[in-house]
């Protein structure tokens, strides 16, 4: 994606209530949120955001069931079409002994497919250039982010601000 | 959701902290320049894993007839060791997703150090297998891939090759679960240094920024994860287990395996956090975080989980004699009055008897009492994996194979090497990141630190006097 520059007003709040509170008003403003920022999981923030439960869990099912496919069949091709060999007098196809494998990939697929997807969807990669508004997020501020590109009606988001109480307003010039 | 509650909500975050004095306090540790006590730790650590190198080498040059296995105890300190070092790594994986699912808030306190741990003792445990496979450059034979003699395939029947792939999937996933939790709190470190340390916290932090969705999500892969690595560090340590049930010698082949060394391996794990969580928060001032309520409850995991190993190895004497099969019933008695006999009752003693001082509140709430309970605790662990392993291979079927077996000075060295790499890790871990979730922490402050004034709050109930009754109430 191309580089563009852009203006951002945000609002730093002291308190997760503060913020759902925010967010509500400007939900109900019709204010267009760029995004909210926190330092942790500020629960209940979800609905009120608008933000639809996340899928990934979805794919974790999907990427487990390619997992066991693959565990399962591998180890039946290996056991009755490419080598067979009998152990102890069982039969090729030995499906019991092929549990804990299969499991075991299951999970292996599961975990790594998942936490993948999580970082790329995520756009989260070692050497990424760091989107920081204000080195204070991931400390004891909440975030509210307002992209006002080419706008010049910023009297009503500051007076949002204003309203909901925000600790401080800046305004930052990012090139996201 | 209606649920039950407990009358007085113990306080898990003292010191009525802000955000801002929870990111101090937790970050702080990895800013400032290291500590006296930290350096005479690490410099011995160093010392043990040098130890641990020399006597790797001197394997690897000489063989493994350098060690005092022999051809009838052919798995001796080296499985004992493995079997130990997994079990402890399993308290990392319970703390973490078990806890996480069963919503138990004291959790946070302790669930990035515990997590750490279970990678670092899992790096141990590879360690004795590998080597005690001789030719370690053939190593990745247990691995199967394509070759060309063939293709010749692994034995997918055999609980050996079984335990490789628990052990690699475990090792893999708990580094996804533990570094995916630690990317929120290195980014609070980038965005608090400057320089070349931002530099290197931004390349590992990932550009993390805090946005909604991607905390939405976060918490999506955690708790799955948490899902998925329960019946998974159940699945580790019954693998592990297998590699003796699934035999033919008496004494190993038993169905009860698989929950007993999967409650002894929660036993010994938590008494390795209790050991480390004691050092830790005096070391690095963080009484507050992890309070004597986290530690009072890892002590009663540990009654509890001893309780059980205890119930087991009863119930192994017991099956033994009932079975009516004299092999089982000399596997038992040999055992307990055999040429080990002292291994036996230090196993019993250490883990059986030594824990059961926890019923008493004022020995679970004592640093002293539960630091030494804790080294003893590991001392039994390793007992009993050497009383399953030693004393059963040392009286087989056959007399005149009967065998004794002295650990050499080689093995010991490996052994107490391991412990040095171990401790070696965890220093340079607490050196580079937050030992304590910090993003955790304070998503539970409101509910479990020092300002909740819910009506279960320990201040409303000392200042009342009275006694609240246990009731469902309205949680949100």
């Amino acid at each position: 994606m191309a580089e563009k520059s852009r203006k951002v007003l945000f609002g730093l709040y002291n308190d997760e209530e503060d913020l759902k509170t925010a967010v509500k008003t400007a939900m109900k403003d019709h204010l267009d949120i760029m995004d909210v920022y926190s330092p942790f999981p500020v629960h209940g923030l979800d609905p009120i955001l608008g933000l639809k439960e996340s899928r990934l869990h979805i794919l974790g099912f999907v990427y487990g069931s390619i997992g066991a496919m693959f565990g399962f069949l591998f180890m039946t091709w290996v056991f009755t079409t490419d080598w067979p060999i009998v152990f102890g007098g069982k039969p090729f196809w030995s499906v019991p002994a092929f549990i804990p494998i299969t499991f075991e990939m299951t999970i292996l697929f599961a975990a790594w497919g998942m936490t993948l997807t999580f970082y790329t969807i995520c756009g989260m990669w070692p050497g990424v250039s760091t989107k920081t508004l204000d080195n204070r997020i991931t400390d004891d501020k909440f975030c509210i982010a307002f992209d006002v590109t080419g706008s010049n009606d910023q009297d009503n988001l500051n007076r949002f601000f204003k309203q909901t109480g925000a600790a401080e307003v800046n305004l930052k010039t990012v090139n996201w | 959701m209606s649920q039950p509650v407990a009358p007085v909500r113990h306080v898990l975050i003292e010191g009525n902290k802000t955000y801002h004095q929870i990111t101090e306090d937790l970050v702080s540790p990895t800013e400032r320049t290291p500590t006296r006590e930290w350096i005479v730790a690490f410099s011995l650590s160093a010392v043990f894993l040098s130890l641990y190198l020399f006597t790797i080498v001197w394997t690897v040059w000489k063989g493994i007839g350098e060690w005092g296995a022999n051809r009838t105890i052919n798995w001796a300190w080296d499985i004992t060791n493995f079997v130990w070092w997994i079990g402890i790594g399993h308290a990392g994986t319970l703390i973490s997703a078990i806890l996480l699912l069963f919503r138990q808030r004291w959790r946070t306190g302790v669930n990035r150090a515990a997590e750490a741990m279970t990678i670092f003792a899992v790096i141990c445990a590879g360690q004795f297998p590998i080597f005690h496979m001789g030719r370690v450059w053939l190593a990745f034979f247990i691995f199967p891939f394509p070759n060309t003699r063939g293709p010749l395939w692994v034995n997918f029947n055999s609980p050996l090759l079984w335990d490789v792939f628990a052990i690699s999937t475990y090792f893999s996933v708990s580094l996804l679960f533990w570094y995916t939790g630690l990317v929120p709190d290195l980014a609070t470190v980038r965005d608090r240094a400057t320089g070349f340390r931002r530099k290197v916290y931004e390349t590992f932090s990932f550009g993390w920024t805090g946005a909604a969705k991607h905390w939405q999500r976060w918490e999506s892969l955690s708790l799955v994860l948490a899902g998925i690595s329960t019946p998974l560090v159940l699945s580790v340590h019954t693998i592990v287990s297998f590699d003796f049930a699934t035999s033919v010698i008496p004494g190993w082949h038993t169905t009860i395996f698989p929950p007993y060394f999967v409650a002894g391996a929660i036993f010994s794990g938590f008494a390795m956090v209790q050991t480390l969580m004691v050092l830790t928060r005096k070391v690095l001032r963080l009484e507050e975080y992890i309070t004597l309520n986290h530690i009072e409850s890892m002590n009663k995991v540990i009654v509890l989980t001893g309780t059980i190993v205890g119930v087991a190895y009863l119930t192994e004497l017991f099956i033994a004699w009932y079975s009516g099969y004299v092999y089982e019933q000399f596997a038992f008695y040999n055992r307990v009055t055999g040429i080990y006999w002292w291994a036996y009752f230090g196993m019993m003693f250490c883990n059986v008897v030594s824990p059961q001082l926890f019923w008493s509140r004022k020995i679970r709430r004592s640093i002293w009492w539960t630091f030494f309970l804790s080294i003893v605790v590991n001392i039994g662990m390793w007992f009993e994996r050497f009383v399953i392993i030693g004393t059963t291979l040392a009286r087989d079927y056959l007399p005149s194979s009967w065998s004794y077996y002295n650990p050499t000075w080689v093995e010991i060295g490996i052994y107490t090497g391991t412990i040095g790499l171990f401790f070696f890790c965890y220093l340079i871990f607490v050196r580079v990141a937050p030992v304590v979730a910090i993003a955790e922490v304070k998503s539970i402050l409101k509910v479990a630190g020092d300002q909740y004034i819910g009506p279960n709050a320990r201040a409303r109930h000392a200042a009342s006097g009275e006694k609240t009754s246990v009731k469902a109430e309205k949680e949100d």
